[in-house]
């Protein structure tokens, strides 16, 4: 027996390695001061929504209840109309208002840069020298990017929670149907609304990571993955092309909102969570055939 | 620089020594042989004795440029291996196909007697590498740079992460400066900290790409005498250089590349023998040293200024210095030229040492 496979059998690998792979990427990931720069902006959003609604409604003045805005253009409910009623509704108002770009292009520039700016960076080559093992290295960036997508949404969330809390009346509110609940099942909802403004995230962020393994650029990876975005949510809006637009991974985002119905709509939801499903399986395949075969030459 | 030295004794507990090769090293133009020869070359391998063996490694890149021909390569147990070529002659490309970073176009590779790239997973751990320069991230600190490093390793134990850590930051002078962002380092602290990378955990072999790049000459020293002292504890070091009087300070032995292809591999001393040394004799009298050299049979006199150069004689250079001192010449300076792995590489590749076209 050589003595290769003696020191081999020492040192073996530990059973729970992964998890220390995931926690030193979860802690990179969230010390980046581009990270936190990120969730700064989304904390802000509900921030800047908020005051402008104060201001409209004056001094603990009402907005003029259901009837001031009804139902604002496309899929996006008035949740707005109702905020300076109910603060909570500040949650709801700010997911819809952060999911069409800034939640999803943050996701971007993070899965973007997952791996291409490990790439162009170098550090790529001492992780799979150390050795990380592609595979495991590939899902335990995806595992990070789904946790920033995680984070990035509960961020937004709190944000309003606490901005509409200081500013507005809390209480039991409406729903879209009309039914009335507690603020404690409001609460609830919120919170559902808000994992699945996350899992809606899922299918982009394998796209980003797919464009990640494809180049050694980090920069060029996320605005690849912006790009795509951008042109996605326009190509989206155009009508002649109605027969494509349910394969969009942005198709069917606003959907979160029928969460807020009595009882809850349950169609489009699950096409969403089937669609970033599909988008996940596929683009992650994708960048795992890649990534595994490519020459790290960076 | 007013970093602390690399050499103080203060080695931790867990850089202890990797196992020593029992077997001496085995001289060159057996080492080419064995590397010639498939049946000898896996026999070699399955007694421990080369930790790194190519046979007909090749890579063509994408576009049609072959970085890598044909490479039977042999680093013995033990050896302090230089690697030496001009920038662009495949030093780096062979290094990363050894390393699982690059898949072969033909041929194979096996590190610590296991095929690369597929034993990746289990060569690895037990290999210790800085390639191409170091890379850190620059918004961690230096500790947690090896600390994400450390975690990549899935043999690498956490519960004594953080001394290790520190053991190997400290080993190579950088205890001081651990906890500064990375981006703050200077150039030959990354290198160090790349170094210190590659010593987290007790290794069997170091492969050190230009390891003393950007580094000043204190620094280049400590880290030569810290090549020694690893490979004092046998782990074999594999180092690349274009530098060749670095590989000739370290080196036990060698190999040449150019344009991608081997020219030749050894032991230093082979392969830097046939250019003998020179007898260098500083005097002001340099007739008379002339003569006195002649006298006890130096042959290739040469007086240039005040410096006679001679082919040394036979015997005892002492005592050759003792005949020129009772002939009354003035000696100021007395000694050899070594001939040089620069000789050896000109004679060798019939063309200097400029970057491949």
């Amino acid at each position: 027996m050589s003595r290769a496979e003696t020191a081999a059998a020492v040192r073996t690998p530990r059973p729970l390695w992964t998890f220390g792979l995931l926690r030193s990427e979860l802690l990179t990931t969230f010390r980046r001061w581009r990270t936190l720069a990120l969730l700064g902006v989304l904390a802000a959003v509900p921030v800047l929504v908020g005051i402008a609604v104060r201001i409209e409604t004056g001094d603990g003045g009402s907005f003029g209840g259901p009837g001031g805005g009804g139902e604002a253009g496309g899929g996006g409910p008035a949740f707005i109309s109702q905020v300076s009623n109910n603060g909570l509704f500040l949650v709801f108002t700010a997911l819809a208002a952060t999911l069409p770009f800034f939640l999803p292009m943050a996701v971007g520039v993070v899965a973007g840069d997952a791996i291409a700016g490990e790439a162009g960076a170098g550090t790529l080559r001492y992780l799979l020298v150390a050795p990380a093992g592609r595979t495991r290295l590939l899902l335990t960036k995806y595992a990070a990017v789904l946790a920033f997508c995680l984070a990035a949404t509960l961020v937004v969330a709190l944000s309003a929670l606490a901005v509409g809390a200081l500013l507005f009346p809390l209480g039991d509110l409406t729903t879209i149907s009309g039914t009335r609940i507690g603020y404690a099942e409001g609460l609830g909802r919120a919170l559902l609304i808000a994992l699945t403004v996350a899992a809606s995230l899922v299918g982009l962020a394998a796209l980003g990571l797919f464009v990640s393994t494809l180049t050694g650029s980090g920069i060029a990876a996320m605005a690849t993955t912006v790009g795509l975005l951008i042109t996605v949510q326009i190509l989206d809006q155009i009508p002649q092309l109605h027969a494509v637009q349910p394969y969009f991974f942005s198709h069917y985002w606003l959907s979160f909102a029928d969460l807020m119905r009595e009882p809850v709509y349950w169609d489009d939801l699950v096409r969403n969570l089937g669609l970033q499903a599909l988008y996940a399986a596929v683009f992650g395949s994708a960048a795992w055939a890649r990534f595994t075969a490519k020459d790290i030459t960076a | 620089m007013d970093e602390p030295s690399v050499t103080e004794p203060g080695r931790p507990e867990r850089l202890e020594r990797p196992e020593r090769s029992e077997r001496p090293v085995r001289a060159s133009a057996e080492g080419a042989e064995v590397a010639g020869d498939a049946v000898a070359a896996e026999e070699a391998v399955a007694a421990g004795d080369a930790v790194i063996a190519t046979r007909a490694l090749t890579k063509r890149y994408r576009g049609g440029q072959l970085a890598v021909d044909g490479l039977d390569l042999t680093v013995p147990a033990g050896s302090v291996f230089g690697f030496l070529g001009p920038n662009g002659s495949g030093k780096t490309t062979t290094i990363r196909m050894l390393m699982g970073l690059i898949e072969p176009t033909s041929g194979t590779a096996r590190v610590l007697g296991r095929p690369m790239p597929r034993a990746a997973r289990a060569v690895l751990p037990r290999v210790g590498a800085l390639i191409e320069g170091p890379a850190l991230y620059g918004f961690l600190s230096g500790r947690d740079n090896l600390l994400r490093y450390d975690a990549a390793d899935p043999t690498a134990d956490p519960r004594t992460r953080r001394a290790r850590v520190a053991a190997a930051l400290d080993r190579v002078g950088l205890a001081a400066a651990a906890g500064k962002k990375a981006k703050a380092y200077s150039l030959g602290m990354k290198q160090r900290l790349g170094l210190a990378a590659a010593l987290l955990q007790p290794r069997r072999l170091l492969v050190l790409d230009e390891p003393t790049n950007g580094l000043d000459p204190q620094g280049m020293r400590e880290i030569r005498t810290l090549v020694r002292e690893l490979a004092g504890d046998g782990t074999t070091v594999f180092l690349s250089s274009h530098l060749l009087d670095e590989i000739e300070q370290v080196c036990t032995h060698a190999a040449v590349m150019a344009r991608g292809r081997l020219i030749t591999q050894g032991p230093v001393a082979e392969l830097a023998a046939g250019r003998r040394g020179r007898l260098v004799v500083t005097t002001p009298d340099t007739g008379d040293a002339a003569r006195v050299l002649k006298e006890r049979g130096a042959a290739g006199i040469v007086i240039a200024g005040d410096r006679v150069t001679a082919q040394p004689p036979d015997g005892d250079l002492a005592d050759l210095n003792a005949a020129l001192v009772a002939a009354g010449v003035r000696v100021r300076g007395f000694g050899t030229e070594r001939a040089s792995l620069e000789d050896a590489f000109v004679a060798l590749t019939g063309e200097g040492f400029d970057v491949a076209g």
